[in-house]
């Protein structure tokens, strides 16, 4: 976090935003503590499941990331056409819900799927996709769009007249301007992709093979579900709290902090552009590796949509209420947060992503319980409790870019006077439209996909789209909710790309 | 700003503040999630209750069995239930121990393989799990045989899911001093295991195995509602475990009259009409009717098999541990 000259942001809005993600991840997290039988710690099971956990989310971060910056890089350098299509679409598999990135996977990389037949054609042995294998490979596919969209935005936002200097004076831009970059960049960004995995619960299992690959996530499921016990749930949730703090506390000492200037936001141009191939052979193989299983998914759900029953639409209208809902508040919360900064704000803003989302769940009930009937708040609470999950990419996205803007222009904006909610307005928001769009497309997309709070709280009516698929495949009906799962995928991608564009207005990216 | 912060705020409440009338009463049934859907029994037995109780029959829908005990659990004394419907007898002894149930006072005949005498729970359908596969394809015809195959299955996560416990009920109970030997045998036929039913049928259906954990009844879904007659469940020596199904009132309810006469309401043939090809189960009491066209398909297991409620509490945890010790290796 950059030390600012001037305090000159309204400060309240985000000292709120951090109080309502402290009553969401670590409030829920006393509410089912609160309310805990305690009887003995964990077990030897439990421990086996969280050095599993580290490992598995050590090494699908890090290779999201080494994946990512060749891509990234490429992405940065190049211009060609339907690259800002391409650059959407990219963001598709990260928003899936993972039943569906699963069947899609599944469909490439599976017994019967596209791999094993080419392999069987050549007379190759199969592949197996179950396995630690199958897993890193899924947290991957789910995380590399993530990576290549974070550390991107690193790129752009070096100024273009740093490119223009180097140039000028034949210096390397890569050990001069990238390296700092990337070292200021990819920490973050695997901090985040480590943590997402680290609360993976449904693809682990699924793909791990058995109960070697038990996270704790599932640790807390069961502890919730089938013992309730809610001690140990509460236990294992502190665990996951406390690694992400280890992991937050070793990733902040590794991080620089850009110190070289301000820009005048002019295109980038690049004088250094060696080895085209190189660049479009990354581009490439990193697109048939995220696009062939979402073609999958089309085109085993295009044959669903016609039996698509009337209620489904329905929930699909329901969802696109609670997404746009939970974009428009989870922005709204980074950008605060983003203003007030600091390094309590910095981890009130990674806390969401340690959450067991069962365990946010359940102490949001024990809270809301005794007030109301907790299904006439399914979908405020969806919204709510989506908007501070998806809270940590959008204030990664707009807390670097209004870092940025502090850095470079607060001593401008004092010298002319600015009130707190000017400068907001006529410094901080134009320049940060193209973040601010990315994040509230993320939040939107994640909402719409969202099947964990919603099955806690939804009585008859409050059925979200997510929930129609996965009562549709609970009835046999796998075909129609491969139908439904295209009508989420598209919808997801629409709100992503809405959002995106409208913040990248004419910016050339 | 704080405008952007309150108006989703007000935008939901709105939403979901639905208009109940306080004229009628309500009878509240809280149910597993695919009981509710369009596609399960729910609908179709809120209409048909309806019409004789001058009463408005409101569902509470919530994940499967076991998150439906949870969520039991979390509510405690203070639950708005009037009814729970859903829970198997693998959860029957967690859910005695809450202590929120009163008994059923209903006397019905039952049609189920074994004799039930439970004065709280009452069942409504039942089935046994069975390993579904393809026709025409190797059948093994015992788990042992299975055991020692080359088969490659999908089963659920007993931690997660309960036909995931029933299994392990089953092999238990088959094997009662040798289960952690045939989960070491059975090790290498394991494809994957699933958090949930729907996630291993769905990858049983897209060619990920050879079978999957199911029930016997399976076959009757593809065969009714898709005119498919190629998916068959194998009968296997040793016995087949089953799954009883219950119901029991809530001993807090507001509605007592109302909850009795739902569960009459429940063993009679307007509602165990609707079970079979809605649910895919078998009724617990078989309607005038019979059962419909393509169940006689389906194979009967010469042995039924099933733990009280209490045994299996009693071996839940053991059973568990050799589960997970084999198959960690």
């Amino acid at each position: 976090m950059a030390q600012r000259a001037v305090a000159i942001a309204p400060r309240w809005p985000g000292a709120a935003a951090a109080a309502l993600v402290l009553v969401l991840t670590i409030g829920t997290l006393a509410a089912v503590g609160w309310r805990a039988a305690w009887q003995g710690g964990l077990t030897p099971a439990d421990w086996a499941a969280v050095r599993f956990t580290v490992i598995q989310a050590l090494v699908s971060a890090g290779l999201s990331v080494l994946l990512a910056i060749p891509v990234a890089r490429a992405l940065a350098r190049r211009q060609f056409r339907g690259r800002a299509a391409l650059i959407t679409l990219m963001g598709a598999p990260f928003l899936l819900p993972v039943v569906v990135a699963v069947i899609g996977l599944l469909a490439v990389f599976g017994r019967a799927g596209m791999v094993n037949s080419a392999l069987a054609w050549l007379g190759l042995p199969a592949i197996s996709i179950f396995g630690f294998h199958g897993v890193v490979l899924a947290h991957v596919f789910f995380n590399v769009p993530l990576a290549i969209r974070l550390i991107l935005q690193g790129w752009l936002s070096i100024p273009a007249e740093r490119f223009r200097l180097a140039a000028s004076l034949n210096a390397p831009v890569g050990r001069l301007l990238e390296w700092p970059m990337l070292r200021a960049v990819v920490p973050g960004v695997f901090l985040v992709i480590f943590l997402i995995c680290l609360t993976s619960f449904a693809v682990a299992l699924t793909l791990g093979g058995g109960p070697r690959a038990t996270t704790v996530e599932l640790a807390i499921y069961q502890a919730l579900r089938f013992d309730f016990d809610l001690g140990r749930a509460a236990l294992l949730a502190c665990v996951q709290f406390g690694l992400c703090v280890v992991a937050a506390a070793i990733v902040w000492r590794m991080s620089l902090v850009d110190a070289m200037g301000a820009g005048l936001d002019r295109t980038v141009q690049r004088w250094d552009l060696r080895w085209p191939v190189l660049d479009y052979l990354m581009i490439g193989l990193v697109a048939v590796f995220l696009f062939t299983p979402l073609g999958m998914v089309v085109w085993r759900g295009v044959p669903g949509l016609a039996l698509l029953p009337a209620e489904v639409w329905a929930a699909a209208g329901r969802s696109v209420i609670v997404a746009v809902a939970s974009a428009l508040l989870c922005t709204s919360m980074a950008l605060a947060l983003a203003l007030r900064g600091g390094r309590m704000v910095a981890i009130t803003g990674v806390l969401p992503l340690a959450a067991s989302g069962l365990v946010v769940g359940t102490g949001a009930f024990l809270l809301v319980y005794p007030l109301i009937n907790p299904a006439r708040l399914a979908l405020p609470v969806t919204v709510l409790v989506n908007a501070v999950l998806a809270l940590p990419f959008a204030l990664r996205a707009i807390g670097q870019a209004v870092a940025g803007v502090e850095r470079d222009f607060a001593r401008l904006g004092a010298s002319l006077g600015l009130s707190r909610w000017g400068w907001v307005g006529i410094v901080v928001l134009p320049r940060i439209r193209r973040p601010l769009g990315f994040g509230a497309g993320l939040a939107a997309a994640l909402s719409m996909g969202d099947l964990g709070v919603i099955t806690l709280f939804a009585g008859e009516a409050q059925q979200t789209l997510p929930l129609a698929m996965y009562r549709l495949m609970g009835a046999y009906r796998m075909e129609a909710a491969a139908g439904a799962a295209l009508v989420l995928l598209a919808l997801s991608l629409a709100a992503f790309w809405i959002c995106d564009q409208g913040g990248r207005g004419n910016a050339d990216l | 700003m704080q405008k952007s912060i309150y108006l989703p705020l007000v935008a939901g409440f709105a939403l979901c503040a639905s208009g109940t009338s306080a004229q009628t009463p309500v009878l509240q049934v809280m149910t597993y999630d695919s009981f509710v859907s369009e596609w399960g029994p729910g609908p179709a037995i809120a209409a048909a209750f309806e019409q004789t109780c001058g009463c408005d029959l409101q569902f509470i829908g919530t994940g499967d069995g076991a998150a439906l005990l949870a969520r039991l659990q979390l509510e405690g004394p203070r639950t708005e239930a009037d009814i729970v419907l859903g829970l198997d007898t693998n959860l029957i002894a967690a859910a005695r121990e809450t202590g929120l149930f009163a008994p059923h006072r209903v006397t019905a005949d039952l049609d189920l393989p074994i004799t039930w005498d439970d004065p709280e729970f009452l069942p409504f359908d039942w089935g046994y799990f069975a390993f579904v596969g393809n026709a025409g394809a190797e059948a093994p015809i015992s788990l042992r045989a299975l055991a020692d195959s080359d088969i490659r299955i999908v089963i659920q996560d007993p931690r997660s899911s309960t036909p995931g416990l029933g299994l392990l009920m089953w092999v238990k109970t088959a094997y009662p001093d040798s289960a952690a030997e045939l989960w070491a045998d059975l090790a290498d036929n394991i494809v994957t295991v699933t958090p949930g039913w729907s996630e291993a049928y769905g990858l049983f259906l897209e060619g990920e195995a050879d079978a999957v954990l199911s029930y016997t009844t399976s076959p009757a879904y593809h065969l009714i509602a898709e005119e498919d007659d190629s998916k068959v469940a194998w009968a296997f020596d040793e016995g087949h475990y089953m799954q009883v199904e219950v119901a029991a009132k809530v001993a807090g309810t507001d509605q007592p009259e109302l909850a009795d006469q739902f569960l009459a309401f429940m063993v009679s043939d307007a509602f165990q009409s609707i079970i079979p090809e809605t649910n895919w189960m078998y009724p617990a009491v078989v309607p005038e009717g019979g059962l419909p066209a393509g169940f006689e398909t389906l194979i009967t297991p010469a042995t039924a098999l099933l733990l009280s409620p209490e045994e299996a509490a009693a071996i839940r945890d053991v059973a568990l541990d050799e589960w997970r010790n084999a198959l960690s290796q």
